[in-house]
């Protein structure tokens, strides 16, 4: 089992017959996703590796009976494209882009959770299911199907989690990158719900980063809702107050945001936490005893 | 991207929102000229930089003779002003803002923030203006009045309305109030913004609202859409390597340490000077080269990390996803080969074609010390920093 994609999901790609599009989506049939077609305005009726290209989410909808969209289009766009897709009736949205303005995203936030639709991202590497589906951007061959479930705001340390467990043989039921921006389409809250629904995942990864207050009401969450045990490192012990590292969302403003807060309220929650990302695949050892 | 509050106040000007008469100058001369023209007996001098604690630092004077005027400009343009939100060297101080002094009878706040738990943005206001806002908030976070902006809806006079009753404001108050809170959520969703304080919001001693001080922060991404905005860019109050980097598509934020890092990914990046802490050693530089870095661009990467002089080691960690180890190896041996580095260089890589880009490394005849772990990596890196390779 798994969360959110498996082997039968049906997906297509917005912005399709672009160049980042195009790379990954052939990475992604290789790992079996079942990409059905995809849509850019104006290339309807074309071809793009052996699928159809249609001119509107709607269309291909309609068409491919699809339920999942990956999004690479250009930032300014996104907002028209995210929404468009959720208007067309596919029920979970992975936007890849990074750089869109925050002002887009508080109103594609409200109209994607009224339509009730997952989106995912943006600025994130999107989820795989290891064994059955990829929609994202992560190495496909550090993945191993298995019992696992990692989250994390970030890309490479999601894939740095993923390696770690790889090599100690726990595998993965399925790692979501949530993305860096200050307004996340799903949140870590949402995820671990699933995760803890979700029968074959046996324990949890939480890569958190510093800005926001997002890993301190996930330790809430973990406190009152989450029975399985959970691993969490957060990037940024030796970042300085004011600056922006990087991420849109990871600053530390006015005090708030610190690792160190972040930390404290994890550890009381009850969960592991480890003060090193690499040693992340060894807190999960010690806490499951595997 | 953040805004002088010279500049701040002329964006409030254009929203009706009241500020103080008062013009920004470059020269002690033209200083005296402005204060004369503004034909006031009282003058507030405004040190401009993209700082707060302005004040405390004598960057914030009033004054009531126009040599005095002329003194602190004179005295402040072309130094740069400290202040405890600086670093040691401070920042410059290219223009002074000279102003109507205004007679407070009472300091209020009003801020207006995109607030991440709510997903809304939300509107900020307390009696408690004039000091430390955070310090109010930590403490006694009941004297601070919020709404949240549906973004479907947009701002309701019934929000405006419960601030100005909250902070006790009289009938006239509440609409000069009023007026000012539809400016700035309209200026706020209007232009990007990702932040704006003003504090002091003030009642002068004749009854009426007036906004004392101006901060905006941009949000950099919408930039592509707000070209007036950008132009307002002042890249004197940045750090210069920051910029470069920047133009390079690079992110780079300068530290104190002697480890200088080149990463893939912010995370990884935040993640790689944590793992440096703990061996011991200290990072010299956040440096994100981003999911589509090609040799060019860690080329780069390399001359900011190195134009640092404290950098004694560099460490680069690469988890390729997007991007290939294999391009970035070639991009390391070049730019290696080109700059003559004489410090050691440690390379972990991971990932998307990482045997190929080991294989270049272990090929090519340069100083490279290979990791084949994060761990490792750190720990050869430190190692390397206090001389122990």
């Amino acid at each position: 089992m798994s969360i959110l994609i498996d082997k039968n999901t049906k997906v297509i790609c917005q912005g399709f017959t672009g160049g980042q599009a195009t790379q990954h989506c052939i990475q992604c049939i290789d790992y079996g996703t079942q990409l059905v077609g995809g849509v850019t305005p104006g290339k309807g009726g074309q071809t793009h590796l052996d699928l159809p290209v249609f001119n509107t989410v709607k269309e291909a909808v309609n068409q491919t009976k699809a339920t999942a969209s990956i999004i690479f289009v250009p930032a300014r766009f996104c907002k028209a494209s995210i929404l468009e897709a959720a208007e067309a009736g596919v029920s979970l949205i992975v936007c890849i882009t990074e750089g869109i303005p925050t002002i887009d995203m508080l109103e594609v936030k409200v109209r994607c959770d009224d339509l009730g639709v997952r989106l995912i991202g943006p600025n994130c590497p999107g989820l795989i299911t290891p064994g059955e589906s990829k929609m994202g951007i992560m190495p496909a061959d550090i993945h191993l199907p298995g019992k696992v479930g990692i989250i994390s705001r970030s890309g490479t340390l999601t894939y740095e989690a993923v390696k770690q467990t790889t090599d100690l043989g726990f595998g993965q039921t399925s790692c979501i990158g949530i993305g860096g921006d200050p307004i996340p389409g799903t949140s870590f809250i949402d995820v671990l719900e699933l995760f803890e629904n979700d029968a074959s995942t046996e324990a949890i990864v939480m890569v958190g980063e510093i800005g926001g207050t997002a890993e301190e009401a996930a330790a809430e969450f973990i406190q009152s809702n989450v029975s399985k045990p959970v691993v969490s490192y957060i990037a940024g012990v030796t970042a300085p107050p004011g600056k922006r590292m990087g991420h849109a969302g990871a600053i530390i403003a006015g005090g708030k945001g610190t690792a160190e807060d972040k930390f404290k309220a994890l550890e009381k929650a009850g969960v592991h936490t480890v003060k090193s990302p690499a040693d992340i695949g060894k807190g999960i050892a010690e806490v499951t005893g595997w | 991207m953040n805004l002088h509050e010279y500049q701040a106040k002329e964006l409030f000007r254009d929203y009706g929102i009241a500020v103080s008469e008062g013009i920004a100058v470059s020269s002690g001369e033209e200083a005296e000229k402005v204060a004369s023209s503004l034909n006031v007996e009282k003058w507030v001098v405004k040190a401009q930089v993209h700082a707060g604690g302005r004040g405390k630092a004598g960057g914030v004077e009033v004054v009531s003779d126009l040599k005095d005027v002329r003194k602190f400009a004179d005295k402040w343009i072309g130094q740069n002003l400290i202040t405890f939100q600086t670093d040691t060297h401070g920042q410059p101080v290219n223009e002074i803002l000279i102003e109507t002094c205004t007679d407070i009878d009472t300091e209020l706040y009003l801020g207006a923030v995109i607030d991440r738990a709510s997903q809304r943005l939300v509107v900020m206001a307390s009696t408690e203006g004039g000091v430390n806002i955070e310090e109010v908030a930590e403490e006694t976070p009941d004297k601070i009045f919020k709404v949240e902006i549906d973004p479907i809806q947009g701002p309701q006079k019934s929000q405006a309305d419960f601030l100005s009753n909250s902070l006790g404001l009289d009938s006239t108050q509440c609409s000069e109030f009023n007026a000012i809170f539809d400016g700035l959520v309209k200026l706020f969703l209007e232009k990007d913004l990702s932040l704006v304080e003003v504090n002091p919001l003030v009642i002068t001693t004749s009854g009426n609202l007036i906004c004392l001080d101006a901060k905006i922060n941009v949000d950099s991404n919408a930039l592509y859409r707000q070209e007036e905005v950008e132009k307002l860019r002042d890249q004197s109050q940045e750090d210069p390597r920051e910029a470069r980097a920047a133009e390079w598509d690079l992110s780079y934020v300068a530290l104190e340490g002697n480890i200088g890092c080149m990463v893939n990914g912010a995370g990884l990046a935040m993640g790689t000077m944590d793992i440096i802490k703990l061996h011991g050693g200290e990072p010299a530089n956040f440096l994100d080269v981003g999911g589509t870095a090609d040799s060019k661009r860690v080329a780069e990467a390399f001359k900011i990390i190195l134009s640092d002089e404290n950098v004694k080691t560099v460490l680069i960690n690469i988890f390729g996803g997007i991007v290939r180890c294999d391009v970035i190896a070639d991009g390391i041996v070049e730019a290696l080969t080109v700059m003559g580095v004489s410090v050691p260089v440690v390379v972990r890589l991971e990932g998307n074609s990482a045997s190929e880009g080991i294989q270049i490394l272990d090929d090519c005849e340069l100083n490279i010390i290979p990791a084949s772990n994060l761990e490792e990596a750190a720990r050869l890196a430190v190692n390397a920093s206090k001389g122990e390779i």
